[in-house]
């Protein structure tokens, strides 16, 4: 079997797959695991969002949860302010896309490293953390909308069929809109890494000197990509801001930042599907240390229950042993079955071979 | 006048614990490029290891100068052995596996002190400036900051320990050749950042308390401190603490502690375009 028929398969196996998880769980299951699951969903957007800016692109962004909350914000205030909801979603994933190409601009054009790179993005998500945490006045407000400081925005209107003020959308009608929306970026995104662009964004994440000698400018490139990521992560922060109804400055925060990052590193950078696994894995992991929260015993049970500690752990490990990824890891291993397979007489003239292949 | 005096005394203020919580990252930075992002949580820890050792009857003065440092470096040399030193040369590896540590860090202390500020009273009380009162303990982190300083240079310039550790800076395969063991000397000089790191935890935990989280907010002032500088390790450091700290205090006066601190980010993304390599790859670039 070559590359080419595993790619096919792969992409049917996640289209009937997600299709199935689409149309079957709303109809099996309560509904607050729908619930649960829509917020997953709408993550997992969050985490492709990180999957092509960092795993494709190779610019490593800390901050990826600063587009998340500005688009949740943008449409939170914005919906105050219009009412109808077309305009604020457009607005939701246009205004953090131009604060990605303001940022790329900077950071691209100035040509400096990956590393400055990282602390750049960290420090721009504190600075908005620190903005946003500090309104809480009602002399701070955008229309009618107050901002709320550190107590956040409460009851933001959800989202309409599009036209129609008078028909909002259902629980239910989010769980659709989100899984549907993660299964078009996830195709969307092949489809862009299938083009010419998501060739030569590869190609400038393997080489840059190179690429560049060969004619194409990777700063426009990575600035493209960057505001690619920037509206993708703002439309997820628009769906987050519908699912709870509530934004609260903390989605700017180190801790989603670093959850964002957690997902793709576990999941595997250079892959699309290994982000969702990561992001829904340890979604369900936090949700479950969460759940089973004692109160009042002792510090040993309360430190197995404290997310920051295990998904510290987790981050070590993955780093410093499975650096990949699951994913890819996973591939690796099963190429290597299916080459052992694959040569059945190579054993009996060199024994040794087959061990090494 | 007196206004003016109180004024100054808060920007050097400003720039002593900027230049205090920045030192012991640049060390680790400048001398082994790694990217130490639990740098904050190494202050977090310098400031318990004070609080916990007076409240054990130590004097506070021991406890902030000594205890912290001793406990803190001690820590930093048993990360530098357990993590850091497999992931030399993979710097964005080094930044991600220290992100996790410092979760971890946050996580355990979380579980064993509690999600509360805890704190210790400010001694020496305070002095009169005019219509003025302000806090004697504040000349004396500029005191401390000053002397930190003044300690590295001279034992950069004057040690045996100093001049092995900028040979291994410089070339680290020649310095083998020569018969210093690099692995050592990474090492202790994780231990020593680690070490002034606790300290500035401690000498500011008065200041601000300790909480789980709070390194967080010594995170990102620090880096940008210390990659505002550029490779200099001290002068680097001091140039950009002088700049960022002016910034931060006179916006501080103007409008709010919380836009101060925005206008000291937004200042060193700027800075950050214009000099990409620093302070110290534009001016200033024989200091040490």
């Amino acid at each position: 079997m070559n590359d080419r028929a595993l790619n096919v398969i792969g992409l049917a196996l996640v289209g009937v797959v997600g299709a199935a998880f689409l149309i079957l769980t709303p109809r099996f299951a309560e509904l607050d695991a729908v619930l649960e699951l829509t917020v997953f969903m709408i993550m997992a957007i969050l985490a492709l969002s990180l999957a092509l800016v960092w795993g494709y692109g190779g610019i490593l962004c800390f901050g990826q949860s600063a587009f998340f909350g500005l688009g949740a914000y943008t449409y939170a205030i914005a919906m105050f302010n219009i009412g109808e909801s077309t305009g604020p979603l457009l607005l939701a994933i246009g205004l953090p896309a131009a604060f990605a190409a303001l940022l790329g601009y900077f950071m691209f054009y100035g040509r400096i490293s990956d590393v400055y790179l990282g602390v750049i993005t960290l420090t721009v998500t504190l600075i908005l953390f620190n903005s946003v945490n500090s309104t809480a006045g009602p002399e701070f407000h955008i229309g009618v909308a107050r901002l709320g400081g550190f107590n956040g925005i409460p009851g933001i209107p959800p989202l309409n069929i599009p036209g129609n003020k008078a028909a909002p959308v259902d629980l239910e009608g989010m769980f659709y809109l989100a899984t549907a929306s993660l299964l078009a970026t996830y195709f969307g995104l092949r489809w862009l890494l299938a083009s010419r662009f998501g060739r030569i964004i590869v190609g400038i994440r393997e080489n840059e000197r190179r690429a560049e000698l060969l004619g194409y400018d990777p700063r426009v490139y990575k600035l493209a990509t960057f505001t690619v990521g920037g509206a993708l992560a703002g439309f997820a922060g628009c769906l987050f801001a519908n699912w709870g109804a509530f934004v609260s400055p903390t989605i700017f925060g180190l801790a989603q930042s670093a959850q964002i990052i957690i997902w793709v590193i576990v999941g595997g950078r250079g892959t699309l599907i290994g982000p969702i696994v990561g992001c829904i894995g340890i979604q369900w992991l936090t949700t479950a240390l969460g759940a089973n929260q004692p109160s009042g015993s002792d510090w040993m049970t309360n430190l197995m229950a404290n997310a920051p500690f295990i998904l510290g752990i987790i981050l070590v490990a993955f780093v410093l042993l499975v650096p990949r990824g699951l994913v890819p890891t996973l591939g690796d291993i099963g190429h290597w079955l299916l080459r052992l397979r694959a040569r059945p007489a190579a054993p009996s003239l060199k024994p040794k071979q087959a061990e090494e292949g | 006048m007196d206004l003016v005096v109180l004024v100054a005394i808060q920007v050097l203020y400003a720039i002593a614990s900027l230049a205090l919580i920045s030192v012991g990252l640049a060390i680790i930075f400048g001398m082994m490029r790694v990217i130490n992002l639990a740098h904050g949580e190494f202050l977090m820890l310098g400031g318990y290891a004070a609080i916990v050792a007076t409240s054990n009857g130590m004097s506070i003065w021991l406890a902030m100068l000594v205890v912290a440092p001793i406990v803190v470096g001690i820590i930093g040399v048993i990360v530098e052995r357990t993590i850091i030193r497999f992931l030399y040369g993979r710097m964005i590896d080094t930044m991600l596996a220290t992100w996790g540590l410092s979760l971890f860090l946050v996580g355990l202390t979380t579980a064993m002190f509690g999600n509360t500020t805890v704190g210790i009273s400010a001694p020496l009380g305070s002095f009169q400036i005019g219509a003025y009162r302000t806090s004697v303990y504040t000349l004396f982190v500029i005191a401390v900051a000053t002397g930190v300083l003044a300690g590295i240079y001279a034992v950069m310039r004057w040690t045996r320990l100093g001049l092995l550790a900028r040979g291994t800076m410089q070339n680290a395969n020649m310095a083998a050749a020569l018969g210093v063991n690099p692995p050592r000397v990474y090492a202790i000089t994780f231990g020593v950042g680690a070490a002034l790191s606790g300290l500035a935890g401690a000498v500011l935990a008065p200041v601000s308390g300790v909480f789980p989280t709070i390194g967080v907010a010594y995170v990102a002032k620090s880096f940008i401190t210390v990659i505002g500088g550029g490779a200099a390790i001290l002068s680097g450091t001091a140039s950009a603490s002088v700049l960022f700290g002016t910034i931060n205090q006179i916006a501080t006066f103007a409008t709010t502690p919380v836009f101060g601190e925005v206008a000291l980010l937004a200042a060193a993304i700027v800075l950050i375009r214009l000099l990409p390599q620093g302070i110290t790859g534009r001016f200033f670039r024989r200091g040490l």
